[in-house]
């Protein structure tokens, strides 16, 4: 077998490894923890989605909360019991936050489904291995925590020629990994023989394993033995463990900035990841515990535990004589890259490869950063060949562009800068920060741009509906001119419409008798009803004899109706008979029928013509007449004493408000005898440029003013509101609108804002 | 030809110059219309800065009309939605000094916030659809209406218009997958305090400097 070259990366630490302490113990186990918190979230990606229902009885391996899309991961019940909760509860994660989390409270007898295990699993077809994979919830367990299935199923322009099992483990004190190549070399090596069957057997496959694991090495040779499975050692150095660095070290090729590793052709694996997907595949246990190293001076006992996913933090500490005075933080992780826990109730994820209780001589509070000396250490130590200070000062002065330009997303925030840096500058958290706020940059750009489309396509459609009212109106106007052109024609031709009302009036002779017939009847059905609707009925409650009486006035309207009809009827008739004979007076007829037609047009043009003013003016005019007829009305209830009398009188008042109004608007207009601008302009701007001003005006008032005068203005806004909405109320109780409960509410919580202003008000002076 | 030229130099160094002038000035006027570029796209730029929530606060009809009037000479410092940030941005871009936000037009909000309708309490006016710019609010007319929270820019035009108070403007909360780590405290802060002796060491220098 070919030996494979080993390369060197840039850059890069030495420090202390403090591995042994851990190691001194073998790989152990700690009782199940009496309530499991399993967070939905434990994985890059997509959020699971919780299957159970609070109270549910579940069996360990159990699916608890399903994926939810490809980027995804089931989560199973790691044992038996009852879910207790489905809540927020803060997750292991550095912004101390809450995350859905499913709770299950164990029953100790770590019942499980039925496990359906392959003894076949070599002849299985790479679909079916897959979808076994994807079941079981595998997730990356080296670091980030990816989706596993999805990096086994590279994109098929991305030929992989190379599958490298990662079991470097670079960070100080973490020795889960080795712990685990040790005493399972065989589930790591059987892990990597399913992943290059997957991955369409690569040329090569590397078990990459730093040189101070000997025994680790040994016993990954030795599993390794008759395979072509190679296991190659290279010298340590923080961080050769990362994906981008192991990749070079074992291939000398780099991955390209903004891509993944398949796309050089290269898939890289955890160990741990790889020996769960054997366990997963030939047994069919899902992922529901990992190795984790309890380590640092705080406890008792340090060692590998296996342990279950979603055991609380504290319960594993408690299981190894944790003693938070002497502690000075705890951290999940490496002291390199790990973070800090915000409590210790957190549980145990995916991702949990170490937990680190340093005391205050082992990991001291750091200490406080100073100026940058531009010593160049950070440069000589970064393993992406990044410029971590120039980095720092565009970080510290939130320039993104030049953060970009600088290859701010190769940092692969390995802490190799911070930790040289005699400054003891914070440089990750700088990159770190600069990274959110990038990405928030992006994400607040990409919504403004869809924002801009919003309203554009608003704009387009308002100016798109402006233009079709227009044009209505301007077919309108068309219609109307034509229809006066006609009418001018006609009179012209009046010789002709003569002829015609003469032959008008043949045709309908013969059927007058009929029509007579059949109104006289109409008018002998409605005066019946009316009879009818007289007809005193003895037992009525007063609501019948509401409808009763309304039902009369119909009546009474219809037999109205009838008659008028009837009489003109005999009119027409009478006129036609007389047309028939005399031609004379049958122009003068023809006229007459012209006649309405005829005021109609003339109505119409004077509108058209007539300016805003005269419109106004016009307007002014019919007000007038109708506030007559108001208040004569309003006169006759009185003498009557008609209880209409309030409705009539509030509609006399309105009408002069309005008649008001129009006056001040006719002197608005008067002074400027110039034609406004056109209708359109006005209609779209308006509405909203009033709006504006009215906030333009707030805004300015607001910022001259003192706390005092705002919180009182408010008050005073809050009343103008009430008052609106108490008026809106009592309208909608006169109309017996349906929405007054609406109104009701929305005055009550009116009032209540403007009792909470007046308070505060009342406190401020 | 030369002879005219010595005996009257400045009529000739006239017509030179008169010649060139219109010649280039031929030239210009042919390059204007040729390479004539539709729009002003200075504003487009400005329009790509500003936060697009279409608010008003500016005091212009929409960001648009403001990117036009930045390009007509207005002040940079009148959108309080987009802050400092977009203040920032637009010095940049202008290559003017960045001002401080115009507090007559609004302050800038510490967290995004988002339209909430209390659904039970809307009577379906369809108001408030009518004054949201962005079309974030779906409803008819005596039917329920609902933000589209994705497509709310917060601008709060909607507010007012509701005759039954049923909008309330919530901040948008952070979930984990929004979380981003600050920056450090500034080092000088940290490095002021390393000693005892550096306690009150900008006062000392201070006080020199004033004796």
């Amino acid at each position: 077998m070919e030996l494979i070259k080993v390369w060197d990366i840039p850059g890069g630490v030495h420090p202390p490894e403090n591995k042994a302490q851990s190691l001194v113990e073998p790989l152990g186990s700690i009782p199940i923890a009496p309530q499991l918190i399993l967070p939905v979230s434990q994985h890059i990606g997509a959020a699971a989605k919780p299957i159970v229902k609070v109270g549910d009885l579940v069996l360990g391996g159990q699916v608890v909360a399903e994926a939810d899309g490809v980027f995804s991961a089931n989560v199973h019940a790691p044992t038996s019991g009852r879910i207790a909760a489905i809540v927020e509860h803060t997750v292991p994660h550095p912004s101390g936050m809450t995350d859905q989390c499913i709770i299950l409270d164990t029953d100790g007898k770590d019942e499980w489904v039925s496990l359906v295990p392959w003894e076949d699993f070599d002849t299985r077809g790479k679909e079916d291995i897959l979808s076994r994979i994807r079941q079981s919830g595998i997730a990356g367990l080296g670091g980030a925590g990816f989706p596993t299935a999805v990096k086994l199923n590279p994109r098929a322009n991305h030929p992989i020629d190379t599958l490298i099992i990662n079991g470097t483990e670079c960070e100080p004190y973490i020795t889960a990994d080795d712990i685990l190549m040790r005493e399972r070399a065989d589930d790591v090596v059987a892990g990597a023989k399913i992943l290059a069957k997957l991955l369409n057997q690569p040329e090569r496959v590397v078990i990459g394993v730093e040189d101070n694991k000997p025994e680790a090495i040994a016993a990954l040779t030795e599993a390794a033995d008759g395979t072509a499975i190679q296991v190659v050692s290279f010298p340590t150095k923080y961080p050769s463990g990362g994906e981008k660095q192991l990749i070079q070290i074992l291939t000398g090729r780099e991955v390209p900035s903004g891509q993944i590793p398949a796309s050089i052709g290269v898939v890289c694996q955890n160990v741990g990841t790889t020996a769960a997907i054997y366990r997963a595949v030939r047994f069919g246990e899902p992922l529901v515990k990992r190795i984790t190293t309890v380590v640092g001076e705080a406890l008792q006992s340090q060692r590998n535990i296996e342990v279950l996913l979603g055991t609380p933090v504290s319960f594993v500490l408690e299981q190894h004589g944790y003693n938070h005075k002497r502690a000075s933080r705890l951290v999940m992780g490496g002291p390199m890259m790990g973070f800090s826990l915000p409590d210790i109730s957190v549980p145990v994820v995916k991702t949990t490869n170490c937990l680190l209780a340093p005391d205050k001589k082992e990991l001291p509070p750091p200490e406080p950063a100073q100026a940058c000396i531009r010593c160049g250490m950070c440069a000589e130590a970064c393993p992406a060949s990044l410029l971590p200070q120039q980095l720092f000062w565009y970080a510290q002065s939130e320039d993104l562009e030049k953060l970009e330009a600088h290859n701010l997303f190769d940092c692969i925030e390995c802490g190799a800068c911070s930790y040289v840096c005699p400054s003891h500058i914070p440089l990750v958290q700088y990159y770190r920060a600069a990274k959110g706020e990038i990405r928030q940059h992006r994400i607040d750009k990409e919504k403004s741009d869809r924002s801009r489309r919003r309203f554009e396509f608003r704009q387009d459609r308002i100016a798109k509906e402006e233009a079709e009212k227009e044009a209505k109106r301007q077919a309108r106007k068309k219609a109307a001119e034509e229809a006066k052109k006609k009418l001018a024609e006609q009179k012209t031709a009046e010789p002709d419409a003569v002829e015609k009302a003469k032959t008008q009036a043949a045709a309908t002779s013969p059927d007058t008798g009929k029509q007579q017939a059949k109104l006289q009847r109409l008018l002998a059905a409605a005066e019946d009803s009316l009879r009818q609707a007289h007809k005193p009925q003895e037992d009525a409650t007063p609501e019948q004899l509401e409808k009763q009486a309304s039902r009369i006035k119909q009546a009474e309207l219809k037999v109205a109706d009838a008659k008028k009809k009837l009489q003109a009827f005999t009119d027409t008739a009478t006129a036609s008979g007389t047309v028939a004979s005399q031609t004379e007076s049958a122009s003068g007829s023809a006229e007459k029928s012209n006649d309405p037609v005829a005021a109609a047009i003339e109505r119409a043009k004077a509108k058209v013509s007539m300016s805003p003013e005269e419109k106004l003016r016009s307007s002014l005019e019919s007000l007038h007449k109708r506030l007559q007829k108001a208040e004569q009305k309003v006169r006759e209830a009185q003498a009557e004493g008609s209880d209409k009398l309030d409705a009539l009188r509030t509609g006399a008042e309105k009408l002069k408000e309005k008649i008001a109004t129009t006056q001040s608007e006719l002197n608005d207009i008067a002074p400027s005898t110039v034609a406004e601008p056109t209708p359109m302009d006005s209609a779209t701007s308006d509405a909203a440029s009033s709006a504006i001003e009215k906030a333009k005006a707030k805004a300015a008032a607001m910022a001259t003013m003192s706390a005092e005068d705002k919180l009182r203005n408010q008050v005073v806004a809050l009343e103008a509101r009430l008052e609106k909405a108490q008026a809106r109320l009592a309208k909608a109780k006169q109309e017996d609108d349906e929405n007054i409960d609406a109104f009701q509410t929305g005055v009550n919580k009116l009032e209540e804002k403007l009792a909470m202003a007046r308070e505060q008000l009342a406190e401020l002076t | 030809m030369l002879e005219t030229i010595t005996q009257y130099p400045i009529a000739a160094a006239l017509i030179a110059l008169i010649g060139l002038a219109l010649l280039f000035g031929a030239l210009l006027g042919f390059a204007a219309v040729r390479f004539k570029v539709e729009g002003d796209p200075i504003v487009e730029q400005i329009d790509g800065i500003l936060p697009q929530t279409q608010c008003g606060q500016c005091g212009y009809p929409g960001c648009r009309p403001y990117a036009q009037a930045i390009a007509n000479g207005d002040a940079i410092n009148k959108c309080p939605p987009g802050g400092q940030t977009t203040i920032n941005e637009l010095a940049d871009l202008l290559d003017v000094d960045a001002p401080t936000l115009d507090e007559e037009h609004g302050e800038e909000s510490e967290l995004p916030t988002v339209a909430v309708i209390r659904e039970d309490e809307c009577i379906g006016c369809t108001k408030c659809i009518q004054a949201c710019p962005m079309d974030a609010i779906l409803g008819a007319a005596k039917q329920m209406h609902t933000v589209i929270a994705d497509e709310c820019t917060g601008c709060d035009l909607c507010v007012e218009p509701c005759p039954v108070d049923c909008i309330d403007m919530i901040p948008v909360e952070t979930s984990l997958k929004e979380w981003r780590w600050d920056l450090p405290p500034a080092s000088h802060e940290q490095a002021e305090n390393l000693i005892a002796t550096d306690l009150g060491r900008g006062q000392a220098q201070k006080t020199g400097e004033a004796a």
